[in-house]
């Protein structure tokens, strides 16, 4: 099989790296080699995070080449403009739709990049805006919004919804694993 | 089994599987989980130690008992820990002795970029290069074999991609190792003049059988490829160059110190152009080279071999940059906008926030140190002038003031943490007494090593495992060093934390601050977000000032508002608010 490259991008401390394991662990009990990267330390809340995961037949670099992935899954809007590099001309891109305000715009010495999505969108095809938030509260709560994302990446691969399920109720507190499960179904139904 | 780990698990099951008994380390990113996860083991002895020098010299006395012991640190830990490892290179390893260096190429979190290979080279004992997570499980076991092989520590070397990614790795059972006990053996474990004599004799003959040995090590291997182009690579680097030369004969080498010459050279024989691979420095092509003249007196090589000519040597390096360097990246039809740029920053209610937003106002010179807190020194606090290493910061004041006299001093402040300071914060403070140094330093005691993770330091009282432990206390200590002006603050009270500077750097004599107030993501003494009351907000902007996640500026109604979802409550915008405009209501 060919290699699979996923990126995901955000911000530190909304659950980017916890989704990266996610992905790979399915990947890994779907039968395939998995391999995930990314930088943690130094204080990275706030910071701009990006974790890549990689599954196919056989994986050795753990680092997608810019222009190779098949899909970023931004959980920010200007983070994805970040990263926008790293996708195939013909790859999917799932963006939250959240901004989280830098500290440079916050204190008015920058600007947020105004209409950045619709920017985005001139370029890629294939473009998925996923209401994260409105659709993980509706689930139960605000901060399945990792789970939601994870639903609208799994219709974009071809590993088996209950194989996510299964990694998903074993990463996530015993008291959640049913509003996950309803958080994962609702990004699934994102078109 | 198989599990997916990361490179920094995978060593620590490794170190598990081959029966290590002793391990002791501070920790450091990107080497910060391999002490946390064998400190799960209940198998093995696992301490935090207060630093690196003294996390070797633990090791190395359980080596002296015959027991098998690691240590870990970042690259810059092994600056702090060089003493006793060039020492240890002479005495060798009763019990295995291993030392886990994991460098930070690119440098995500550190001060600098090192390539410690050349520590291996320097202390002339192996280094050890794993590429992924499954060889940093095999590597680590192998480790302790070679080490009690040889009679020398061994180096095992990681980069931050080794350290941090995860891989599907096979794992096994643990073989219990039982420590064989001390024996005296003056000659061998004293390094005076007289005994390191002979010592570095046999040091270099050490070197010569490892490096035969090398030639048949099984983890130094050819990966017959086309004839064409050939690739000498190790570590991580292995990894890119597989990706992006797939069809290229390889020697990927592992034992990368010392090297096997001969199997080099023969891969060099073999085929038609050659290139070195390697991440920063040029640690391989270096000896490479040089062993072309070893062979044979003149070059035995009769082709180029090119390496750094084509590689950068600064920065981290991936498929990107090396397929770039070659020719073989295809331009994104994407052109990247230009976009405010998001660093890291001190949380919503970070208890130093208060401590940087007074010094910044008192228009202070700051020496700063290696902590969450030198994000002090981002816009808007701007509060930090210097960093060099841990511990630099009270010394580096301390030479501001001796140079320039007693005024400088009025007019700068050091600020270390709690762990850094009892790393090696300390002994500068002993310093700044016993020469009379008219000095103030702040120590931002947040109740724990926060920026590798939250681990537990001697301050809190606390090990490695959670249990309990003594306490040694700040104040009586920096009492004792011979400081008489000492001052416990709430970083949180911002009236407090002025005054309290103000009074320090006018003190004749040292003068030590020990504002206290835990990090708030170990306490989460999280109280309701406040709000702007916009009846009242002027929209002054001095809020903004704080730096705080949780408040922006609304440029169409020119008031400040607070995020809900960040702010914890802290109160100190509250408290600065000259119009009382922010509140619970």
């Amino acid at each position: 099989m060919k290699t699979v490259n996923i990126l995901i991008c955000g911000v530190g401390g909304q659950g980017v790296l916890l989704a990266g394991d996610i992905i790979a662990e399915t990947a890994i009990a779907s039968g395939f080699d998995a391999k995930k990267s990314e930088v943690h330390g130094m204080a990275q809340r706030g910071g701009s995070v990006v974790s890549h995961v990689r599954y196919g037949d056989k994986i050795n670099s753990p680092l997608i080449r810019e222009g190779e992935a098949d899909v970023i899954l931004s959980f920010e809007e200007m983070e994805t403009a970040r990263y926008l590099h790293f996708l195939k001309p013909d790859g999917s891109l799932i963006i939250n739709q959240q901004q989280v305000i830098p500290m440079s715009v916050a204190t008015g010495k920058a600007e947020y990049p105004v209409d950045i999505v619709e920017k985005i969108k001139q370029h890629i095809k294939d473009t998925v805006l996923c209401p994260g938030m409105a659709l993980a509260e509706k689930a139960g709560s605000a901060k399945a919004v990792n789970t939601v994302l994870l639903g609208a990446l799994a219709r974009k691969l071809e590993l088996a919804p209950d194989k996510w399920q299964s990694v998903i109720s074993r990463r996530v507190p015993a008291k959640t694993v049913e509003l996950n499960k309803k958080a994962f179904e609702s990004g699934y139904g994102q078109k | 089994m198989k599990m997916f780990l990361s490179g920094n698990e995978a060593v620590a099951r490794g170190a598990w599987e081959a029966g290590v008994n002793v391990v002791s380390a501070y920790p450091g990113t990107p080497s910060t989980e391999i002490l946390e996860n064998l400190g799960k083991y209940k198998e093995i002895y696992a301490e935090l130690a207060t630093n690196e020098k003294v996390g070797l010299e633990v090791a190395a006395g359980a080596s002296f008992a015959g027991a098998r012991a690691l240590t870990c640190m970042k690259h810059v830990g092994l600056n702090v820990a060089a003493d006793p490892l060039f020492s240890m290179a002479y005495i060798g390893a009763r019990g295995g002795l291993v030392v886990v260096s994991a460098d930070d190429p690119g440098m995500h979190s550190s001060q600098n970029e090192q390539d410690n290979r050349y520590y291996a080279k320097m202390a002339k004992i192996p280094c050890l290069e794993p590429s992924d997570s499954q060889e940093c499980l095999e590597m680590a076991k192998l480790a302790f074999d070679l080490s009690e092989k040889f009679d020398t520590p061994v180096l095992l070397r990681l980069t931050t991609r080794i350290s941090h990614s995860k891989g599907v790795v096979e794992t096994g059972e643990r073989t219990e190792h039982q420590p064989t006990g001390y024996v005296k053996d003056v000659a061998k474990n004293i390094t005076i003049p007289a005994h390191a004599r002979k010592m570095h004799v046999k040091v270099e003959e050490r070197l010569k059988k490892l490096a035969e040995y090398g030639e048949h090590f099984s983890y130094n291997k050819v990966e017959k490829g086309e004839k064409k182009l050939g690739i000498i690579t190790s570590g991580i680097s292995y990894q890119y160059a597989k990706d992006v030369f797939p069809q290229a004969s390889f020697l990927k080498l592992s034992l990368t110190f010392p090297l096997p010459v001969k199997m080099i050279s023969e891969f060099i024989n073999s085929v038609d152009e050659i290139y070195v691979i390697e991440e920063n420095d040029t640690f391989l092509e270096e000896q490479i080279k040089a062993d072309g003249y070893k062979i044979s007196g003149s070059c035995a090589y009769e082709k180029e071999i090119t390496g750094k000519a084509k590689i950068p040597i600064a920065g981290e390096l991936d498929p990107t940059v090396l397929a770039k360097v070659f020719g073989l990246q295809k331009e994104s039809s994407y052109k990247p906008l230009q976009l405010p740029a998001r660093p890291p920053v001190l949380c919503p209610g970070c208890p130093h926030r208060g401590v940087f937003y007074a010094l910044n106002k008192l228009k202070l010179t700051v020496t700063g140190d290696i902590g969450c807190y030198t994000l002090g020194m981002m816009e808007p606090l701007n509060a930090m002038d210097t960093v060099i290493c841990m511990g630099g910061s009270v010394t580096a004041a301390m030479g501001l003031e001796k140079a320039l006299g007693p005024e400088m001093a009025q007019k700068t402040v050091a600020v270390i943490g709690d762990s850094t300071f009892f790393h090696s914060g300390i002994t500068g403070l002993v310093d700044m007494v016993y020469n009379n140094s008219q000095g103030t330093v702040i120590i931002l005691d947040n109740r724990i090593t926060a920026m590798t993770g939250h681990q537990e330091n001697p301050g809190t009282g606390k090990t490695l495992q959670g249990q309990e432990a003594p306490i040694i206390e700040l104040e009586p200590l920096v009492r004792s060093c011979g400081v008489k002006h000492v001052q416990m603050i709430d970083p949180l009270n911002l009236k407090q934390t002025e005054k309290a500077i103000k009074e320090a750097v006018n003190n004749p004599g040292a003068s030590v601050i020990i504002a206290r107030s835990p990090c708030i993501l170990i306490e989460k003494r999280y109280r309701p977000a406040l709000k702007v009351d916009e009846d009242k907000c002027v929209g002054c902007r001095i809020c903004l000032k704080l730096g705080c996640p949780a408040i922006s500026f609304d440029k169409d109604k020119k008031k400040s508002k607070i995020d809900p979802m960040l702010c914890i409550g802290c109160e100190v915008c509250a408290s600065l608010c000259p119009k009382q405009a922010m509140g619970h209501k």
